[in-house]
């Protein structure tokens, strides 16, 4: 996987205290699952994101383990409780020293 | 004369068209190919659940009845929880019949999730029935499933 891969949020900038939030997380990743074979019968290396997880002002409040079924480019949608206005950073992991982390401001009222 | 020269044809066309139907006979035993993956995946549930019942109902399992690619396929499941720091989801797990490899994803709930709910983008070899097994907080295993045709299969074609 290239080290230009590009990951992204999206959540709400604003919420109401207590209230549900979605959060959609991607990242640009092949998910190479290790079971493709090139025209000389070479069998392509697995290289995924097996690592997902999203801390909420430093406090886990999601994560998920992928494997080769999990598509290329993968999306996750997601929901957390609006507490306190803060960082919702999310991190992805992965196969050949893969990582990559984003945060977003929320502003809780 | 005439209707000699046209036998040999008509024969041929005999010979394609039962060619045909051994054909349909082979496409109709695909199915069983699939089944030799099956054991994989109750495996894998076994491990999760361990000794414990598994129970139908709570989750709700959601893929498109019919997909023309296996490469990206909208995976959506939802838990009936309270999602209390007492009563929450713990983990979901999604297992398929017929990939390479019967674990999809797991996902890991908190209390602080809200809603016990996630949309992912899956991939699928071939059509097959694919499961939802959730531990809830207080030991409990609950199940679901969703049957789906795939067109194009995903995972092990050339490149």
């Amino acid at each position: 996987m290239s080290k230009t891969s590009r990951t992204g949020i999206i959540a709400p900038a604003n919420a109401k205290k207590d209230s549900i939030i979605e959060i959609r997380a991607i990242a640009q990743h092949d998910m190479e699952t290790g079971f493709r074979y090139t025209e000389d019968g070479k069998r392509i290396p697995r290289d995924i994101i097996r690592l997902f997880t999203c801390r909420y002002n430093n406090e886990e409040v999601f994560r998920a383990d992928f494997y080769s079924g999990i598509g290329a480019n993968p999306l996750v949608i997601f929901n957390t409780i609006a507490i306190t206005s803060g960082t919702i950073e999310c991190r992805w992991t992965g196969d050949n020293g893969y990582e990559a982390v984003n945060q977003v401001n929320i502003t809780v009222s | 004369m005439n209707s000699f020269k046209v036998h040999p044809p008509n024969l041929s066309r005999r010979l394609y068209l039962s060619a045909l139907g051994v054909l349909g006979l082979s496409s109709s035993l695909t199915p069983l190919s699939a089944l030799g993956t099956k054991p994989e995946a109750m495996e894998a549930i076994a491990k999760i659940v361990g000794s414990n019942t598994l129970k139908d109902g709570r989750v709700k399992l959601v893929i498109p009845p019919l997909v023309e690619s296996g490469n990206l396929v909208v995976l959506k499941v939802a838990i009936q929880s309270p999602m209390t720091n007492v009563d929450y989801v713990k983990a979901i797990h999604i297992i398929s019949e017929a990939n390479p490899s019967p674990n999809i994803f797991t996902a890991y709930f908190t209390p602080h999730s809200g809603r016990a709910e996630l949309t992912t983008r899956v991939r699928l070899a071939d059509s097959q029935r694919v499961w939802a097994i959730a531990q809830m907080s207080d030991g409990s295993y609950w199940q679901d499933y969703a049957d789906t045709l795939v067109t194009l299969s995903a995972c092990t074609e050339m490149i």
